[in-house]
């Protein structure tokens, strides 16, 4: 008894240290990032440069090029990228298959559809756009969930309604872009793939309040989002209220996401590729919503510095985690097909 | 000793979207003995189980805990009392067998402590039970269907309930396996008094290791009691509509269902 | 012994709503094409209609426009016949009650290559980039299927939906990053991203006519062998049937058909899906009278999306890869709703 008891400790102890290791490491990573895409761009400032900007002082040049151009654009990747990773994370292991996730379930296609129609059609503001977006994307959550309830909660019915939704507004989109004027077009495409530039310190306090808000109330579901991984019928027989719990964290993760794509539009497959990731680096039996998010974080802002340097064009940091993502994508589909989890 | 506890159904009708299976069921379980519920398939067992594990919400009707509704008690609270095995619960991804185990403890844990002392001892004293030990820091994948089972009960054993309820927890398993957990649970419930309450397709089995007998049929409770008194012949006829003979079990004296065929059947030449 | 001739004679029996379903589909046929002759961003009337179609000789404008939309109409039959049989041997390939173009991640192939067309070849016209699209989609497909149905339990709904939606993502990612940098390529693939019949000429149909040819044939021969795999694999080997090779070439000829008509006319999804679903709850499950009455229904359903489309976005015209996609959807959605998880 006390030695098997020393076993479990010994045990658990080393995957607590890898735990916290590989999680602080993440932290590392994405800290060292946010300093080379603020010191990186058509002139190189040195780090002490960066820092006295960051404090207030005016540098010239650098003042402007850090503090008004580059700083807003890392703030909108670190905010976005968490929040993608962490919702992202959320739903794969709520719907337990690493492939639910916005993109997949037709989430964000709810953003990009009222995006795209509020600037090709209504020629709206920028604000105004990114109210629609977040009512799009909120919509398209509701809808989806309304039409699968059905008596048991069911993933597969929610993938397959998800993916019926997506189809429809997908064609809106199309149509949408066929009907657009050609200037518009580019505006546009930006909500079909998401990107840093143009990012705002002004546009981006809705994203940073609500992360603040709800990253903390996911991270404190966690415990129960584990339960909820054993099944509807385990999670209540270990007393969790697996209903409050489920929308609880899917509103909280549906706000965050909305917000984030509001922001910087649906940035490809971080959500998607976060939560995997994180899993895989800190093993499983602890919960990856913290280092998913910093996942997310290194994934978006990696991308972006990509994206920006590493080719004769410029890149939006969508195409950049697109490219990336897809093969994972369809690596994990094939792995999940061999073990027949689907 | 477990903590003695009146754990009745009063009148419960329940059953999927619009379909009742369970019609106006009222049973009590027998405090810190094994029941086991048999039936035809689809005679409402499972569901029976599960209404009275808070699992389904019965149409009308009750079920109480020590004269408390259980939809009145929080849920955390009610976890520490009564746990119940699904039949198919899902495996997460890379777990360890220890963490699994371990998940058995949520409802005696807070949201900013980690583990205890106690948590751990819960544990390890669950994991020897099953004879688990050894494998704690192996990934549940590697397990076979047997060892897994043995798994699972112990996350359910962990949870230190009172009452522990097991919908089917030997289906799939080889019959050696079966004997296993049954005998396993019935350490348990010799061992702690832990009431236990599960679903068997086996006749013979249920009527070996249960201390009560709930017979169901079409959603109705026909008969109850001691398998010596309930399981005769005609109550089988009547609830798994199969011809039969009853005889003793030569190994544990319990009453033991013969089938009887078209075929076969030297009975018939002295009848 | 008795049985089996019974269960044969059963077998040779004719649905018994087929007759009158296919009297009811040939005459709404007919009416579809009055219609899709005679509506539009001009409406005809009936004598324009008779001068349009019956006198070469009389030059009227409403004649005009009526023989401008006589190729119009017969590309859109044929993509519909295409898009309704690929459907019904998809579905039955996959025993798999949602299988269909749309959903499998076909288009999304074909629109990569065709991206590809226009950013790397120059390739401009919609004759050019048909054989592109068409290898596109047929790769997509084989891709999709081969994924979908690795593991135990072979294709399931599920299975293949994801693996479609999930390749769909992962291509629609390589289409962007192509065409970001290059404004005149967005310009001209979104006027085929949106599926649509406008654009068919007599061109495009002798180029299609081969496809259709060989592809229904492919589906017709595969029909009674189709009926089998329907009880399962192990069945359908006990019965004697190659089950390998059925399914690869039923699956060819799936392919083939809803590839070519992609390309034609772009993304068009949910006819498949419809017209299967339509027939089967009306004249059963027996593949050798789906199969056909599918080809008619599809041309049918198509035939009057498209009518519709030029209907509601007069003066222009709503494209019918919209108009199909918000019929079809909701048809989607309800089927899974009703459908049993198991079966998922």
């Amino acid at each position: 008894m006390n030695e098997s008891m020393h076993l479990i400790i010994a045990g658990r102890t080393k995957r607590r240290r890898r735990f916290f290791l590989v999680t602080s490491l993440l932290a590392i990573i994405s800290f060292a990032l946010c300093c080379t895409m603020l010191m990186l761009g058509n002139t190189i400032y040195p780090f002490s440069d960066v820092i006295s900007v960051l404090l207030g002082e005016k540098v010239k040049g650098a003042s402007f090029a850090v503090g008004t151009i580059r700083f807003p654009r890392m703030v909108a990747g670190i905010f976005a990228g968490f929040a993608f990773g962490v919702a992202g994370t959320v739903f794969q292991t709520m719907l337990r298959n690493p492939l639910a996730n916005p993109n997949v379930i037709g989430i964000t296609a709810g953003s990009s559809a009222a995006a795209v129609f509020c600037i090709i059609v209504l020629h709206a503001s920028n604000a105004f756009v990114s109210i629609a977006s977040i009512i799009g994307g909120l919509a398209t959550v509701i809808v989806i969930f309304l039409l699968s309830r059905g008596a048991s909660f069911s993933i597969g019915r929610l993938i397959l309604i998800g993916i019926g939704i997506q189809a429809m507004l997908n064609a809106v989109i199309s149509y949408l872009l066929l009907i657009g004027q050609q200037h518009d077009i580019p505006t546009a495409m930006r909500w079909l793939s998401g990107s840093l530039n143009g990012a705002k310190m002004e546009n981006l306090y809705p994203l940073i309040i609500t992360v603040l808000i709800f990253g903390p109330i996911i991270i404190m579901l966690g415990k129960r989002l584990d339960m909820l991984e054993l099944g509807e019928q385990a999670a209540t027989s270990l007393g969790v209220n697996t209903d409050k719990t489920r929308l609880a964290l899917i509103i909280s993760s549906v706000l965050i996401i909305a917000l984030a794509t509001a922001a910087t539009g649906p940035i490809a497959f971080v959500a998607f590729l976060a939560g995997p990731i994180a899993k895989r680096l800190v093993g499983a039996g602890f919960s990856t919503i913290i280092p998913a998010g910093l996942v997310g974080i290194i994934l978006v802002l990696a991308s972006d510095l990509i994206g920006q340097f590493a080719f004769a064009a410029r890149y939006p940091v969508g195409v950049i985690t697109g490219i990336l993502g897809a093969p994972y994508l369809i690596y994990l589909l094939i792995r999940m097909n061999r073990k027949g989890d689907l | 000793m477990k903590p003695t506890h009146t754990f009745q159904s009063e009148g419960i009708t329940a059953g999927y979207d619009n379909r009742t299976i369970l019609h106006d069921v009222s049973i009590s379980i027998p405090s810190n003995k094994i029941s086991i519920i048999i039936g035809a398939n689809g005679c409402g067992k499972s569901t029976l189980l599960k209404t009275m594990a808070r699992l389904i919400k019965p149409a009308s009707g009750q079920v109480t805990l020590d004269g408390k509704p259980i939809n009145k008690i929080p849920p955390k609270q009610l976890a520490r009392v009564l746990g119940l095995l699904p039949q198919s619960p899902i495996v997460p991804e890379g777990i360890t067998v220890a963490d699994l185990v371990g998940r058995g403890r949520y409802p005696h844990q807070t949201f900013l402590k980690g583990w205890t002392k106690k948590d751990y001892e819960a544990v390890a004293e669950a994991m020897d039970m099953m004879n688990i030990t050894e494998f704690a820091d192996r990934n549940i994948d590697e397990l076979s269907g047997g060892q897994r089972q043995r798994v699972w009960i112990a996350m359910a054993l962990a949870q230190q309930t009172d009452i522990l309820f097991l919908d089917e927890p030997t289906t799939y398993l080889d019959i050696t396996y079966q004997v296993e957990i049954l005998d396993l649970l019935t350490d348990l419930n010799r061992k702690y008094g832990t009431t236990i309450v599960m679903v068997l397709h086996d006749i013979n089995l249920s009527a070996r290791y249960a201390d009560h007998i709930f017979a169901l049929h079409h959603g109705k409770l026909v008969a109850e009691g001691e398998p010596a008194k309930v399981i005769t012949s005609k109550l089988i006829e009547d609830v798994f509509g199969l011809h039969c003979t009853v005889v003793k079990d030569p190994v544990s004296d319990s009453p033991s269902v013969v089938p009887i065929g078209r075929y076969h059947n030297k009975l018939r030449m002295y009848s | 012994m008795n049985n089996t001739a019974v269960s044969e004679n059963k077998q040779l029996l004719i649905p018994k709503n087929f007759i009158k379903v296919l009297i009811l589909s040939i005459v709404l046929l007919g009416i579809c094409v009055l219609a899709s002759l005679a509506f539009g961003s001009r409406a005809v009337g009936w004598n324009e209609l008779m001068d349009g179609l019956f006198h070469p000789d009389v030059q009227s404008h409403g004649a005009n426009v009526v023989r401008q939309r006589i190729a119009r109409t017969v590309f859109s039959l044929m993509c519909g016949a295409a898009l309704g049989v690929s459907g019904a041997l998809m579905q039955a390939v996959t025993r798999n009650p949602i299988a269909d173009p749309s959903i499998l991640g076909v288009n999304t192939g074909a629109a990569l290559f065709v991206v590809c067309g226009i950013s790397f070849f120059n390739i401009g016209t919609a004759g050019q980039y048909i054989w592109l699209a068409l290898a596109g989609a047929i790769i997509t497909a084989i891709f999709v299927f081969g994924i979908g149905s690795m593991g135990s339990g072979g294709a399931t709904p599920l299975k293949l939906v994801l693996a479609g939606a999930a390749t769909s993502a992962a291509l629609s990612s390589l289409v962007m990053a192509i065409m970001i940098p290059r404004s005149n390529v967005m310009d001209q693939f979104r006027f085929w991203q949106v599926g649509s019949v406008g654009a068919g000429n007599w061109n495009s149909i002798s180029v299609f006519i081969p496809f259709l040819i060989v592809g229904i044939l492919i589906a017709l021969f595969s029909a009674p062998a189709l009926n089998a795999i329907a009880l399962g694999d192990e069945a359908a080997t006990g019965l004697g049937v190659r089950t390998g090779t059925l399914r690869l070439v039923a699956a060819f000829g799936g392919v083939l058909l809803c590839g070519a008509a992609t390309a034609l006319a772009g993304p068009i999804g949910f006819i498949g899906l419809l017209a299967t679903h339509m027939i089967r709850l009306v004249i059963g499950p027996d593949l050798r009278y789906i199969i056909p009455m599918s080809a008619l229904s599809g041309a049918i359903i198509l035939t009057i999306s498209d009518v519709c489309g030029r209907i509601l976005g007069s003066p222009g015209e709503l494209e019918v890869g919209v108009v199909t996609a918000f019929i079809g959807a909701p048809i989607l959605i309800l089927i899974t709703m009703k459908a049993k998880m198991r079966t998922l």
